[in-house]
């Protein structure tokens, strides 16, 4: 699908585009990107992964990102079937209690990825099995990718 | 005296046993937590970090050019295309046209990492289920290799040979020569491999049938590179998203579908006779030029997002740049192809034996650096 046929089918979903907050850009990116609210982030990627438009069926990257005041999920994701590929993003800027809902149901990859997320950005992933530090010992204070973690032992500032 | 008697309702229990972090076969400072009853695996659940050096925010304070060298301690055998990764980015972000001299002396490396990756993973592998002599057959033949890297590169092994808007340096006027004969060479040794392994009947009871992967699970736990194309998962960055001179070359992507641990085998074995074929096509037709277009000192990516992919011997690694338009990555992430591959361990030998994890393991081919980053 092209991204206009993408950015049609996507709006069709939603019976108010509007309360879902969904928006479409393709400035500074040289794929779609789709930013939704986080409150209807898993119904938006089931949709992506099973409908027969789009079967976006391999999440090929998932980052955390610090905005500075907002904390946000980027999910890459690719057709295998149709081989079209899609930005989709969430953020949230509540930094003391940040919480997604977890898509590792829907693409059993995000598991580890999810986790990586979690211990370095300190976002929860609802409905997630296992949330627990992926790389750093479990009583390490602060999320190290954050843009205000501070460690004055360990970092070597330029 | 009593004598004992055997009965049918023998009771076991499940435990706990740990594997690394300095286990041998982990192939590096991996952690496994196994959950086992007997001899049956029931969990396998990796404990990572490690060797976690947060090379993700080292970027966040480094120069476009000083992040080249961070990805070569990512996978260290795949290191020439870790930093091909990082520049074919930051170029594409500049659109930065560079010249077709580095364009085909960038993917011959690439194909010599691959060989000597798989060399190095081969005699490894053997070694696992125990033939070592397939060890010093695969690090003899990879030791050429590194030879070659140490003439042009002036490393063996961390090249850090990119940058961005071309190489390093010259390649070296034996280059060509030794490449050569090295393809030579190693033509009458890959023969070897196959006597050795391939056909071997206990490696082949070892490996057929062990760890199955389903092409529909290689999906949806995002793996890539031989492993996914051990179950029929057609991935190849090389043929779905080219870079440098891969778009002047033919040749045929390693398709297995049975799955199994020596489906992942055969499919390096492939791999290796088509990264010949494409050193073959491109090692004569190395054009004339410069080797490199002068950026400026200080590059700054204009404001936005770039994301590039490339195809390293362990399967696909994504850069992912957002960048705010001044001298610093704003974030910068690396899609390791080993982190999710490793994803996938417990689903493949749950329900098998233990003594087959190890091979099973080798055929998933850890680098464990890769996944901690």
């Amino acid at each position: 699908m092209t991204n206009e046929e993408l950015k049609e089918l996507v709006t069709t979903w939603f019976s108010g585009p509007e309360s879902a907050h969904l928006e479409f850009t393709e400035e500074g990116s040289q794929f779609l990107n789709i930013s939704i609210d986080p409150d209807y982030l898993h119904e938006l990627m089931s949709w992506l992964k099973t409908a027969q438009q789009t079967r976006f069926d391999y999440l090929f990257c998932l980052t955390g990102v610090d905005w500075g005041k907002e904390l946000g999920v980027v999910y890459h994701l690719e057709s295998t079937i149709h081989r079209h590929i899609l930005v989709v993003k969430v953020q949230t800027s509540d930094r003391e209690d940040p919480v997604f809902d977890s898509v590792q149901d829907i693409w059993p990859t995000a598991n580890f990825h999810e986790r990586e997320v979690f211990d370095l950005f300190g976002i929860k992933f609802k409905g997630h099995p296992n949330l627990k530090r992926l790389f750093m010992p479990e009583d390490w204070k602060g999320f190290p990718l954050r843009k205000d973690y501070e460690d004055e032992v360990n970092m070597v500032v330029k | 005296m009593e004598t004992a008697t055997i009965t049918n309702n023998v009771k076991s229990e499940e435990y706990f046993i740990n594997m690394g972090p300095q286990h041998p076969a982990t192939h590096g400072v991996l952690r496994l937590l196994l959950t086992i009853d007997g001899e049956i695996i029931k969990k396998v659940e990796p404990d990572l970090g490690y060797i976690h050096r947060s090379i993700e925010k080292m970027c966040e304070r480094d120069s476009y050019q000083q992040i080249v060298h961070l990805t070569d301690r990512m996978d260290y055998l795949s290191s020439h295309i870790n930093n091909e990764a990082v520049c074919l980015a930051v170029e594409n972000a500049l659109q930065l046209e560079v010249p077709e001299r580095v364009k085909v002396i960038r993917t011959i490396i690439d194909e010599l990492t691959r060989i000597s990756s798989h060399t190095l993973w081969w005699g490894v592998m053997g070694m696992d289920v125990g033939a070592l002599t397939s060890y010093f057959y695969g690090f003899r033949d990879r030791e050429l290799i590194n030879d070659i890297f140490e003439e042009t590169c002036g490393a063996r092994l961390t090249m850090n040979y990119n940058t961005p808007g071309g190489l390093r340096n010259d390649i070296h006027p034996n280059f060509v020569k030794r490449v050569k004969e090295f393809i030579a060479h190693f033509k009458t040794k890959l023969p070897e491999y196959d006597k050795l392994l391939t056909g071997n009947i206990i490696f082949k009871k070892r490996t057929k049938g062990v760890g199955v992967l389903s092409k529909e699970d290689a999906i949806a736990f995002g793996a890539s590179g031989p492993v996914a194309r051990g179950s029929g998962y057609s991935c190849d960055v090389r043929k779905y998203h080219p870079y440098s001179a891969l778009d002047k070359v033919t040749f045929n992507e390693a398709l297995h579908t049975e799955g199994d641990s020596y489906a992942r085998y055969l499919v390096r074995i492939q791999e290796m006779w088509e990264s010949i074929s494409i050193i073959e096509q491109l090692i004569d037709i190395i054009p004339e030029g410069n080797f490199k277009v002068a950026t400026d000192a200080v590059i700054k990516l204009p404001k936005g997002e770039y994301y590039q992919k490339v195809e390293t011997a362990r399967g696909e690694l994504g850069v992912f740049i957002i960048s705010t338009g001044t001298k610093n990555p704003y974030r910068m992430k690396f899609r390791s192809p080993g982190l999710s591959n490793l994803s996938l361990l417990n689903h493949i030998t749950v329900g098998g034996k233990i003594g087959d994890l190890v091979a099973t393991m080798a055929t998933i081919d850890i680098v464990v650096p890769d996944i901690d980053r």
